[in-house]
């Protein structure tokens, strides 16, 4: 009886493996990225104009919550299904490192700007790595409620963390990353030093210190769509967003918030390709179209984002449907109030500043 | 062997000839294969789906195979040597070969990832080295190495090396309870400020529990009702449990959320009232309140069902009987009627609690800080931090309590004494 039973699973579990082996058609491309307005973005930006001129491509749009859970899955278990991923710097980074992403050559595989220069010279300093190619730079920042202080508006990010001249709740990401550097900006360290004095460990403590002085007024959200919301319903009078959903909630669903550029963190996305793909060269035509410097400036037509090209700059319009120009709007525009997230130095200490995160807050 | 020794003449035949045992036995054994065709597709779906990733994510929690199967040499080279000072030029000479190949064949992140578990930078110390060394052809590679990150001018480090050398480790499971082996290989507990996960483990048992009390309290009577009104009424009440039931989960915990936040409805309507003053309202959800009270009405429904199909057999002349007997209605209903109830107590309180204990969207959506569960972290280690080892060991712990709840149960209660329906 055990014997018969272990065959009849064996040759089921063939069955039920065979099928799952079916490789898509070489024409189509599996392209995951945030899904909501970013991806309705890229759409209307990229995805669309390639499908037209290129009629024997079919994109498949995914959604993801971000993250390399599901690319190591894939990777792990020998059958890379996802073609293109829409990823965070460090993620890329780190995937590379792993061997999860492929490497590409800048300068031969994607496309130079109008007038000739080389990718790797088009692209914003620092921006470009072995795996990564970008898109857009994005920002998190402060926001507050116009209404909720009378006389002084809050400008930087000391009057964030100022509860006796700005007096409500606040809502913060949580996690330790941008939180400690925005505690010792708050504390007076100039943001061009702020990972060399978050690199001691008297300076982790006098983040959290300074954390500490308005731990009991913050509400911690994970999600990204929350922040807004809680600003929009009234439970907070600050909140930490990224600048497009927050300009979405400013411009489009005329909430009375406004940004507080000051200590704004910039950090890069991108794509980046999964090895073990089965339709290398066509993903790889497609990043070239996608990133190209009119594609990059396009994208700035529908999302608050700026783009990576230097060349795509002067090229940014006015929103599509809104018709307000987009060039005051992106987090580029502002960039000397901020600084570029240190994704390398949280590679090293993300681990264990989460868990001293997570045990703070339990105190 | 045995038919051997037996008369032929005496067994019992069917008309074709073949010994009726024989016979019976072939048809038995078509039944019983038909049988386990019907439900070879379920053994299937719980073994593919369930059993085989358990195993998997059990094997993980104590999986080191990284170290050795990237760092051979290095494994090999440390053997030798005793612990004190510095390894040989041999071990470097070995590591600086090692990073060499990792990186050719672009795992030696992976290594990175790994020893960044146990000592924060370590990350940054092997990429950069495994850069720079990859380019150094020729010894001594001691100074090369040390030159190119200071971490492997340190004892601590090849210490680490060492001690990960095994192909199995269980730290994972320490770290998932707060504790630590330190450089000597000596178990210790983690510093104060790294501590969450016991703290964690100890909030999501009693919450639960809270929780399985609050779907008692609370659904008891709505069972008692159900089964004691007349079917127009019962039938009504019956849909007013079973349509939050079929309502979608985020729906529910959402509209949690507009009910109890600060500028909420029931906020609105006590400032209304007069009970508090608009400026001091109640924070009642991000945080332990918000999450007890989503998750109570979440579950309730796996309580009052079934209690209700256990109180729906219990024949009404036992409490008239009782009445008869003397019993006040209290005695009556306390002494004949509840225990009675007891099996439908047990058998949805197994059920609410287990399905509180591995709870994850409702508290990461409405409990704040002190309102978050152990899986919370499992989920943040599976997505984010991507230490599935942790989240592994962190699960089994998890599976390994909610088991030993069941037997404790089942010793105590006995299981047989559950009724589902």
């Amino acid at each position: 009886m055990k014997k018969t039973l272990r065959y009849t699973t064996v040759g089921l579990a063939g069955a039920a493996a065979l099928a799952f082996t079916v490789s898509a058609q070489a024409t189509e491309l599996n392209v995951v990225s945030w899904g909501g307005a970013y991806t309705a973005s890229q759409l209307k930006a990229y995805h669309q104009p390639y499908m037209k001129a290129n009629s024997g491509v079919k994109l498949n749009s995914i959604d993801y919550s971000g993250g390399l859970a599901e690319v190591r899955a894939q990777s792990e278990a020998g059958n890379v299904t996802w073609d293109l991923v829409d990823v965070v710097v460090s993620d890329a980074i780190r995937g590379c490192d792993e061997g999860l992403f492929m490497e590409i050559d800048n300068d031969a595989q994607l496309a130079a700007a109008p007038d000739g220069t080389p990718a790797s010279k088009d692209f914003l300093e620092g921006t470009l790595f072995d795996c990564f190619i970008p898109q857009i730079i994005y920002s998190t920042a402060f926001a507050y409620r116009t209404d909720a202080f009378k006389g002084d508006q809050p400008k930087t990010m000391a009057d964030v963390f100022d509860l006796k001249k700005f007096p409500g709740k606040r809502t913060l990401q949580r996690a330790p990353i941008n939180n400690l550097e925005w505690a010792l900006i708050a504390d007076g360290v100039p943001t061009a030093e702020v990972y060399d004095v978050l690199g001691t460990p008297a300076g982790v403590e006098r983040a959290f210190a300074k954390l500490d002085t308005i731990k009991d007024s913050v509400i911690w959200w994970t999600e990204g769509a929350v922040p807004a919301q809680l600003l929009a319903d009234g439970e907070v009078v600050f909140g930490t967003g990224y600048n497009g959903r927050l300009f979405s909630a400013i411009e489009e669903e005329k909430q009375p918030l406004a940004i507080i550029w000051d200590g704004q963190v910039m950090d890069i996305d991108g794509w980046a390709i999964p090895s073990g793909g089965k339709n290398k060269e066509a993903v790889m035509d497609f990043v070239k179209f996608a990133t190209d410097t009119q594609r990059l400036a396009d994208q700035a037509k529908y999302i608050s984002y700026g783009p990576a090209r230097k060349s795509s700059l002067p090229l940014i319009g006015k929103h599509a449907d809104l018709g307000i120009d987009m060039a005051p709007h992106m987090p580029t525009n502002y960039a000397d109030q901020g600084f570029l997230t240190g994704f390398q130095w949280w590679a090293d200490n993300r681990d264990e500043l989460n868990e001293r995160f997570e045990a703070w807050l339990q105190q | 062997m045995a038919e051997a020794t037996v008369d032929q003449s005496d067994i019992m035949r069917t008309a074709d000839g073949t010994p009726l045992k024989v016979s019976i036995g072939r048809a038995m054994r078509r039944n019983k294969l038909i049988a386990m065709g019907l439900i070879a597709p379920l053994l299937i779906f719980i073994l593919f789906s369930f059993l085989i990733p358990i195993v998997d994510m059990s094997l993980r929690s104590v999986d080191n195979s990284i170290i050795p199967r990237i760092l051979p040499n290095t494994i090999v080279a440390l053997e030798t040597w005793d612990g004190q000072d510095l390894p040989p030029e041999e071990a470097f000479a070995a590591l600086a070969a090692d990073m060499t190949a990792g990186r050719e064949s672009r795992e030696i992140g992976k290594v990175a990832t790994r020893l960044n578990y146990e000592v924060s930078g370590m990350r940054g110390a092997v990429m950069g080295t495994s850069r720079k060394i990859s380019k150094v052809k020729e010894g001594p590679y001691k100074e090369a190495l040390i030159k190119s990150n200071k971490a492997w001018g340190e004892q601590d480090t090849w210490l680490l090396l060492k001690r990960l050398s095994g192909k199995y480790t269980f730290g994972f499971y320490l770290n998932a309870v707060d504790m630590k082996y330190d450089v000597q290989g000596d178990i210790i507990a983690q510093p104060d400020f790294r501590q969450i996960y016991v703290d964690l483990f100890i909030r999501t048992l009693w919450m639960s529990l809270l929780i399985t009390g609050m779907t008692i309290l609370l659904g008891y009577p709505i069972a008692h009702l159900m089964a004691t009104l007349p079917l127009r009424y019962s039938n009504l009440l019956m849909i007013m449990v079973l349509l939050p039931f079929w309502t979608s989960l985020l729906v529910r915990t959402t509209a949690w959320i507009v009910v109890l936040q600060s500028n909420g409805v029931l906020n609105d309507i006590l400032v209304w009232v007069g009970l508090v003053a608009d400026d001091a309202r109640p924070q009642m959800v991000y945080n332990q309140i918000g999450t007890i009270v989503a998750m109570t009405h979440i579950l309730l429904p796996f309580m009052v069902l079934p209690l209700y199909s256990v109180m729906k057999t219990i024949p009404p002349t036992y409490m008239r009987a009782a009445r008869s007997l003397g019993a006040n209605q209290f005695t009556a209903f306390v002494r004949v009627y509840m225990p009675q109830t007891v099996a439908g107590i047990g058998a949805g309180s197994i059920l609410v609690f287990i399905l509180a204990i591995g709870y994850y969207i409702t508290p990461e959506l409405v409990g704040g800080t002190s309102g978050t569960l152990i899986s919370n972290q499992i989920a943040y280690h599976m997505q984010s931090s991507l230490n599935w080892s942790l989240a592994a060991a962190l699960g089994a712990i998890l599976l390994g309590t909610v088991v030993a709840l069941y037997f404790i149960y089942n010793h105590i209660v006995g299981i047989d004494n559950m009724k589902l329906g």
